[in-house]
């Protein structure tokens, strides 16, 4: 039996504290003991990008991080974005521009654009495009997900 | 998948760090970025009994002059390689090569210390150092890139070995730098890349040097190359002579992405356009 670890971490700007085994990751932990169901699970190998979370701030692979690690940290998941009648930004273009469709990709997408938008000029759709190439979608064909960045990008 | 079970230890220092290794050697691994540990944990292809976590040693997270050159501590990310105003300055190159490493989500936590201990024949980082005659500093000495890369995943560091720093030395200068990468998708791991330096004197080339990735075991020097082009005034001769040399360097295998013809042929046009654009940026 390994030795579990007493953590601490912020997400959403909820600090709570929990005692993991050293093999959890970050996105079981977020689905499994927070309920934090917006985080999706996809390959779990760093691939398909559905559970995508900032770190500290940055996007990061959720399946690649270990709860343990996330000790002190500051996690940010697609529940910190916006709700149902009080869409963010970004979701309301998602929305405005039909850029999902099962929505399986969606809090993915989500969470990689918020950390584009901050750091990447995406002045064509060719960066938004090798921006995007991070997520896979299986429905939409991305098009939609390209208009949705373009006009935030344009907007900010 | 889940990664079988293992125990996480979190050490303050380096040399804490390296005092667990030594005690537990090849019962361990060490968690660096963990973008390429992590996903072979989840598949059980690895079950080391524990973890090494390091990404608390800021003193292992560092970008700094050094004799012209630079000194990169091993925790630095991807994405500070792409960004650091100093690494712009002193090797555009390394920030330019940084936007083929996988995606935004993944450079915000892979390391240089991981990516070179990794030593994935296909990644860029390995093949720069190799290039750019980097030493790798590591907890127990020093070791030149040229000797460090031993096959797939293997590298010259001891099961107890952690990387620590690595060094890149100045550019003389009049050098210019071409960097060229074929893959299907931005962010795939490349079916080859071809990266040079070129130094330029009077319409001649004195010094050039020429490294390849996804061709070989390990990032490859393409000696050959080099030694054809030192001296020798830039002409489309010149070129057309690089690429020959360069495709009769290599012997790539053939796998379900690209057969062996493609990427021999691909390492010839990479070659070219490389040289091409190290000239234009040395002159």
């Amino acid at each position: 039996m390994t030795k579990a670890h007493r953590i601490k971490t912020t997400v959403n700007g909820v600090i709570s504290e929990h005692t993991v085994e050293p093999r959890l990751l970050l996105s079981d932990f977020l689905r499994q003991e927070l309920g934090l169901t917006g985080t999706h699970v996809g390959c779990e190998h760093g691939v398909c990008g559905a559970c995508t979370v900032l770190i500290d701030g940055h996007s990061a692979r959720a399946c690649l991080f270990l709860a343990v690690q996330a000790d002190g940290s500051r996690i940010e998941t697609v529940e910190s974005l916006g709700e149902v009648d009080n869409l963010s930004a970004l979701q309301e273009a998602f929305r405005e521009h039909h850029a999902l469709q099962c929505g399986f990709c969606t809090p993915g997408m989500l969470m990689t654009c918020v950390d584009l938008l901050r750091k990447y000029p995406l002045a064509n759709d060719d960066e938004i495009r090798d921006g995007l190439a991070s997520n896979l979608c299986r429905c939409t064909g991305y098009e939609h997900i390209v208009r949705a960045v373009r006009a935030m990008a344009a907007k900010r | 998948m889940k990664p079988a079970a293992f125990d996480y230890l979190r050490p303050e220092s380096v040399d804490e760090a390296a005092t667990l290794l030594t005690e537990y050697g090849g019962d361990a691994k060490v968690l660096a970025g963990g973008q390429s540990l992590v996903p072979l944990l989840n598949f059980r292809m690895l079950r080391p009994s524990i973890l090494i976590d390091i990404n608390r040693l800021a003193a292992l997270d560092f970008v700094e002059e050094h004799g012209g050159g630079l000194r990169i501590g091993a925790l630095t990310r991807h994405h500070t390689l792409e960004t650091s105003p100093l690494v712009r300055e002193r090797f555009p190159m390394l920030a330019a090569a940084m936007a083929h490493v996988a995606h935004l989500a993944i450079r915000n936590r892979g390391t240089i210390g991981g990516s070179l201990s990794h030593a994935d024949p296909a990644a860029e980082l390995p093949m720069l150092a190799r290039l750019l005659d980097a030493e790798i500093g590591t907890s127990a000495g020093r070791h030149a890139a040229d000797g460090f890369f031993l096959g797939p995943l293997t590298t010259a560091l001891a099961e107890d070995e952690l990387v620590t720093e690595i060094v890149l030395p100045s550019l003389p200068s009049k050098t210019g730098w071409g960097f060229e990468e074929f893959s299907l998708r931005v962010g795939d791991f490349a079916f080859a890349a071809v990266a040079a330096t070129v130094t330029a004197e009077g319409g001649k080339i004195t010094k050039a040097r020429f490294a390849a990735m996804g061709v070989g075991e390990t990032p490859l020097r393409l000696r050959a190359v080099e030694a054809a082009m030192t001296g020798n005034i830039f002409t489309p001769n010149l070129v057309a002579e690089a690429a020959q040399r360069a495709r009769d360097s290599v012997d790539p295998s053939s796998d379900l992405r690209a057969s062996t013809d493609f990427r021999r042929h691909l390492v010839g046009v990479l070659t070219e356009r490389a040289l091409e654009a190290a000239w234009a940026r040395a002159q």
